[in-house]
């Protein structure tokens, strides 16, 4: 007697497998240091009244987060460069980076100020480049991990540890 | 003859009860200053999941124009009332979150609401003079949700009401 699965079973395996991916997703994230504990906070302040919590806060990091880099890039092109200005920008992006829990970012940030206090341009210009690494690259998945979460909601499962 | 017991009046509100506050308290309104917007979002957060209402304000300036504090301020329509507390960043462009703290703390108006600085820098010296200034606290960022916790008992012994629980205040 053949088995047939019912297309409710199907379904319910699809969802068991974008959680199982979801869930290994999320631990290398935590695993290669793109992601620490405070990415856990954030999403233990999300819940059915605040379902989007976690995207909305992350989607301003990011807006905030290029223009920072845009204000480095220019303040880093002038003929005179203001460190002061640097210093400042750099601080704000690290502040955020920490609040979000993009540790590589922050820890790239780190770095940047350790030039600007040095009034080092090269340097910083060569962290600039290494923060803007840091940043698309967690941006990316970031994103990857939004969207494994959106199939999983579409597919009607829960999210994990939900 | 049949014993009545009082027994405190249950809270509807889940988040109220976690609280510790009864359906009849007021909720904390508390007042949070931040010049990062993902810093004010989180803060924002973290407090209305701890059951406060929150106001926020992106400068020092805005906060004291929200207390009704501001330099030659003449406007008074959107002034705030009943900041049960203040959270606010140290560093903020213009008027620092230690100044603000100075300013809240010399009028007569709002000197008992307490403020509790935040800083992402360990700097004892600046924990130290925002302390004797008058700060109830000084935490370190990112905030947490064990840090909000930790302030709801500066809340309720300003609520100004009769509440039952009595929450300890343990350690800074």
């Amino acid at each position: 007697m053949s088995a047939v699965k019912l297309e409710s079973e199907t379904m319910a395996d699809g969802v068991s497998q974008l959680q199982k991916q979801l869930v290994d997703y999320t631990a290398s994230l935590f695993d290669e240091a793109f992601l620490d504990e405070q990415f856990n906070q954030l999403q233990q302040l999300q819940d059915e009244n605040n379902p989007d919590f976690v995207v909305e806060v992350v989607s301003l990091f990011f807006k905030d987060s290029e223009r920072l880099m845009d204000e480095l890039s220019k303040a880093l092109d002038q003929q005179t460069v203001d460190f002061k200005l640097v210093d400042k920008n750099v601080h704000q992006l690290k502040g955020s980076s920490s609040s979000i829990g993009v540790q590589r970012v922050q820890r790239a940030c780190i770095a940047f100020r350790d030039c600007s206090e040095e009034q080092n341009v090269e340097g910083c210009l060569k962290s600039l480049q290494h923060v803007k690494h840091e940043y698309y690259l967690v941006k990316n998945k970031l994103e990857t991990l939004f969207n494994l979460q959106k199939q999983i909601l579409a597919a009607g499962g829960p999210l994990p540890g939900k | 003859m049949a014993a009545v017991s009082a027994s405190p009046p249950s809270s509807s509100s889940s988040a109220a009860a976690s609280m510790g506050l009864d359906s009849g308290d007021k909720v904390p309104h508390v007042l949070a200053v931040d010049d990062s917007f993902v810093d004010r979002k989180i803060i924002e957060r973290l407090l209305t999941h701890s059951a406060c209402k929150v106001t926020t304000a992106e400068n020092a300036h805005g906060a004291l124009e929200l207390l009704g504090l501001a330099d030659g301020q003449q406007n008074f329509s959107n002034t705030v009332s009943n900041v049960s507390m203040i959270i606010t960043d140290y560093c903020m462009p213009g008027m620092t979150g230690y100044e603000l703290l100075k300013k809240i703390k010399e009028s007569p108006k709002v000197k008992q609401i307490p403020v509790i600085v935040v800083s992402s820098e360990n700097i004892p010296t600046r924990i130290e003079k925002c302390l004797e200034e008058g700060a109830e606290e000084f935490l370190l960022k990112p905030l947490r949700l064990s840090d909000v916790k930790k302030l709801r008992c500066h809340l309720t012994s300003n609520a100004g009401n009769n509440s039952d629980e009595g929450l300890i205040c343990v350690g800074r």
